[in-house]
């Protein structure tokens, strides 16, 4: 793996005292900004095509198609905190959420297609819905209010499950089983559900005013208020939105496995804030795309795919890998921003 | 979402006219009767303000006298608590910042208020973003009007590029850009040319004068005198949050101005001299201080003194001038481009807040909540605090000596506690500012730093800290003091040190340490817009440093 570190150029000196006619940013300027935005689909192309010379099972479509439906659900959870993340915030309850959407999902299957989407839904955007609450009207710190909501979202799904004890399970064959086992060309629908949705979010962050205003929530929040932006709005959506997307990949989740699994997602709001990161979403807020959490998603999944192509090592060091790479993002960010402002 | 006001983004020019002809212009915004308080603070009194139609009015007054807090009130930031706000005569409340900007009233705030990561025309438009058939944002459109409007301006810059990337007179200009670009009724200017060049006010100036021309009423908050009577129609003084002055510039010399943000009446000042205050210390003593050349790109500039044993230094000038961070380059706590400082002879090879403190500087700095005080501590380990190092042994911190300290100085400070355990955060204003004291007196220092030491706290614990000072001096410590209050450095200083735009502008010494002599220094220095000479609204004063070329130290970061 090339690390992005190799390709810096040297910081430029400070721009020069502004006159009439603003100079156009140095080469330097403009390569780290690309690199920011484009580097981690350099990277993932890059590992994607050593990886297919290296192991012949890699570059099969088999082998794509389950990169893509294993991460998929991380996708669609990841899109939610790129937009919390870029307003400056944090969703830690993410993981929580995934796993209890699942569960009401499974548990509302019996009652038909449309319950096992909209209670789901329904509770999860609640969830998010208060969080945005605590966090914009009661200027709560999103780490605390979403840590809290964590621990209660998990403890709502073991309050529902008995401690886990009862299994809801997907009736087979309802039209809510056919949402998670179906494909399009092998690919399965969660899959082409994830993209759609990225699609979606793309355009809305990019060429809405809602889209701007989550940009300018992060940058400068006191910015923000004083040009008049609805602000505290602007935060409840954002963390509603992250709990419906969290909701609705745990429901896509459990029509694939079939049932209400209570154990998983632990972690995952981990995973997501450092797919998030390696996309290059700046976690002060500010700047970010959701194209870079795809691909940040995406090259997790590779990863973890690689560790277990290599048989003989255990898969645990898949976190090994994943952690060293959100590190060098990390670095890599800050010299980039630095030389993005031409200090 | 934001409601889509595509309609409002159009660079149409505004369209009410205002009337350019005899007719008394009728108030378009106006304050009666208005009164805001903060904790502890009472911001604004009583404070009523009228902007007529089509006019330019000055906004002045020294720092925390309260223009903006009324300008806040004026564009929806705060809301008063008494009186109200009329908007062309009917009374209107805001909510929210958003809702003045929908009345037709924009702000250019003095520290330029957009978002750096985004880019120049996602700024312009933010909130208001032009859309195409689908509802979505019509970047083209965004852009091309984008560079029309800062066109307008005379300047040329893509409007893809972030902000960040623009230099800050740039960045203000585009601040500008949206401000106009609304319809406003009304465009509030917080200091917009603290940051500019030369070549920028003059443009800035252009659109203001065009604004003026379609009929657009402005408020202008600036500490430039002559740029106050280049531009402005009528001015507005306030001072201690209330109003003391409205009238036609035109009619208002620029001395009286001063004397007006000051609070000196003219008569008053000539007729009052030197009080028994300032006794005569020894000025062959050798200095214990010596400055020379401090330099700090748009904040000092090559800034020297000298400090003698038993003297108290008054640092004399308006806001901007670089006062508090002379004091703060003595300690140590500004970097600096150039300079030297000389403590008893000796260089001080680094400067850093601890090689000052070791060399025997303390400074009292003038926020104290931010920048001293720690509230919930108490009264005795916030007076430990600085002097830790001393009262430790082997890592220990010996209990017994803290209280001995302590003791000391809560009795010769005279500071009001219930006990030395009493959280500092529950006294008064002149108790803190007397625990402050303590902890660098508890160093032992032989320069002692204090920037407006008595702001923000009652008339009797005043008189009481004003005393300590004298007394503290009296007892060898050499003393530089800093005071917007003309007569607190007048009757406290032996000497005064007169700062303009960041180097030293005049200093007044023996029988010269009067009002009336500060005053006219002040006046004379008092800041200029650039590359411009003073306006004849001066009769006869051989102003010869009055249009020094840099104009950059007109902003004070607190």
């Amino acid at each position: 793996m090339k690390s992005p570190m190799k390709m810096l150029a040297p910081a430029p000196a400070g721009p020069p005292p502004a006159l009439v006619a603003e100079p156009r940013p140095g080469g330097a300027q403009r390569a780290a900004e690309l690199l920011q935005r484009q580097g981690v689909l350099a990277v993932l192309v890059l590992l994607c095509v050593i990886s297919s010379v290296v192991f012949s099972s890699f570059g099969t479509l088999d082998n794509a198609r389950g990169i893509a439906i294993q991460g998929s659900f991380l996708a669609v959870v990841a899109l939610g905190m790129t937009l919390v993340i870029v307003t400056g915030g944090i969703d830690l309850s993410v993981g929580s959420v995934f796993a209890l959407g699942g569960v009401l999902a499974a548990w509302a299957s019996q009652y038909g297609f449309v319950p096992a989407l909209l209670v789901p839904l329904a509770v999860c955007g609640a969830i998010g819905a208060v969080n945005g609450l605590l966090v914009a009207k009661a200027g709560m710190a999103p780490f605390i209010v979403t840590l809290a909501s964590l621990l209660g979202a998990r403890g709502l799904l073991l309050a529902l499950t008995h401690e886990g004890a009862t299994t809801y399970l997907v009736p087979r064959g309802s039209a809510f089983h056919e949402l998670g086992a179906g494909t399009v060309w092998g690919f399965g629908y969660p899959v082409l559900i994830a993209l759609a949705l990225f699609g979606l979010g793309g355009v809305v962050l990019q060429r809405t005013s809602f889209g701007q205003a989550l940009f300018a929530v992060g940058g400068s929040g006191d910015a923000a208020l004083l040009m008049g932006l609805p602000v505290a709005r602007t935060k409840v959506l954002v963390y509603t939105l992250s709990g419906l997307l969290a909701g609705f990949a745990g429901a896509l989740n459990a029509a694939r496995l079939s049932s209400g699994v209570t154990i998983i997602g632990v972690g995952m709001e981990l995973d997501a804030i450092s797919a998030v990161v390696i996309g290059g979403t700046l976690l002060v807020g500010g700047a970010g795309s959701v194209s870079g959490t795809l691909w940040g998603v995406l090259l997790l999944g590779v990863i973890q795919n690689l560790i277990n192509q290599i048989g003989s090592l255990d898969s645990s060091y898949q976190s090994v890998v994943s952690g060293g790479f959100l590190i060098v993002v990390v670095v890599a960010q800050r010299y980039l921003s630095g030389a993005r402002r031409g200090t | 979402m934001a409601p889509p006001e595509a309609a409002a983004a159009r660079s149409a020019p505004p369209g009410p006219g205002g009337p350019p002809g005899g007719a008394p212009p009728a108030p378009v915004l106006e304050a009666a009767g208005v009164g805001k308080r903060f904790p502890g603070v009472v911001a604004l009194d009583d404070v009523s303000f009228t902007l007529r139609a089509g006019e330019i009015h000055a906004l002045v007054g020294e720092n925390g006298a309260g223009k903006s807090t009324l300008i806040k009130i004026l564009t929806g930031v705060h809301r008063p608590d008494e009186g109200e706000l009329r908007l062309a005569g009917e009374p209107v409340v805001f909510h929210r910042p958003h809702e003045a900007q929908q009345a037709g009233i924009s702000t250019i705030y003095q520290e330029v208020n957009l978002v750096p990561l985004m880019s120049v025309a996602r700024n312009v438009f933010l909130g208001r973003e032009p859309k195409n058939r689908l509802g979505l944002i019509d970047f083209r459109r965004m852009h091309e009007e984008t560079a029309a409007l800062l066109g307008g301006f005379g300047i040329t810059t893509d409007p893809r590029r972030p902000l960040h990337t623009l230099g800050v007179g740039t960045r203000q200009m585009v601040a500008l850009a949206r401000a106009v670009s609304v319809r406003a009724r009304v465009v509030v200017m917080d200091e917009p040319t603290s940051s500019l060049e030369p070549r920028e006010v003059e443009t800035l100036f252009g659109v203001m004068r065009d604004l003026h021309a379609r009929g657009i009423s402005l408020v202008y908050v600036s500490h430039r005198m002559d740029e106050l009577y280049r531009i402005c129609d009528r001015v507005t003084v306030l001072r201690d949050g209330r109003v003391v002055h409205t009238g036609d510039l035109a009619g208002t010399d620029r001395v009286r101005l001063v004397s007006l943000m000051l609070g000196r009446e003219m008569a008053r000042v000539r007729a009052e001299g030197a009080t028994s205050f300032g006794e005569q210390r020894d000025p062959a003593a050798q200095p214990v201080l010596t400055a020379s050349g401090l330099t700090r790109r748009h904040v000092l500039d090559g800034v020297g003194l000298s400090l003698r044993p038993g003297e108290v230094l008054g640092l004399g000038g308006l806001l901007g001038s670089g006062r508090s961070e002379t004091a703060k380059a003595l300690a140590g706590a500004l970097p600096l481009d150039g300079g030297e400082i000389t403590v008893g002879g000796r260089r001080l090879s680094r400067l850093s807040s601890a090689a000052a403190i070791r060399a025997g500087i303390s400074l009292l700095p003038e926020d104290r909540k931010a920048e001293g005080i720690v509230p919930g501590l108490s009264v005795r380990e916030n007076i430990v605090l600085a002097a830790l190092p001393r009262l430790t042994r082997f890592g220990f911190v010996s209990r017994r000596r803290q209280d001995r300290v302590v003791d000391i100085f809560m009795k010769r400070l005279r500071i009001k506690a219930a006990s030395p355990e009493q959280k500092v955060g529950e006294l008064s204003g002149g108790n803190q500012q007397k625990v402050l004291l303590a902890r660098w007196l508890c160093l032992e220092p032989r320069v002692l730093l204090l920037d407006e030491p008595t702001r923000g706290i009652d008339v009797g614990a005043k008189a009481e800290v004003q005393t300590l000072i004298d007394e503290l001096a009296a007892e060898g410590l050499a003393v530089l003091l800093i005071s917007s209050e003309l007569e607190e450095l007048v009757e406290g200083a032996d000497r005064i040190v007169v700062l303009h735009a960041g180097s030293v502008a005049g200093e007044l010494t023996g029988d010269d340490v009067t009002e009336g002599a500060l005053l006219t220094v002040l006046a004379r220095s008092a800041p200029d817009a650039p590359a411009e000479p003073a306006v004849p609204a001066e009769p006869a004063e051989p102003a010869e440093p009055a249009a020094l070329p840099q104009p950059e130290g007109a902003k004070e970061p607190r």
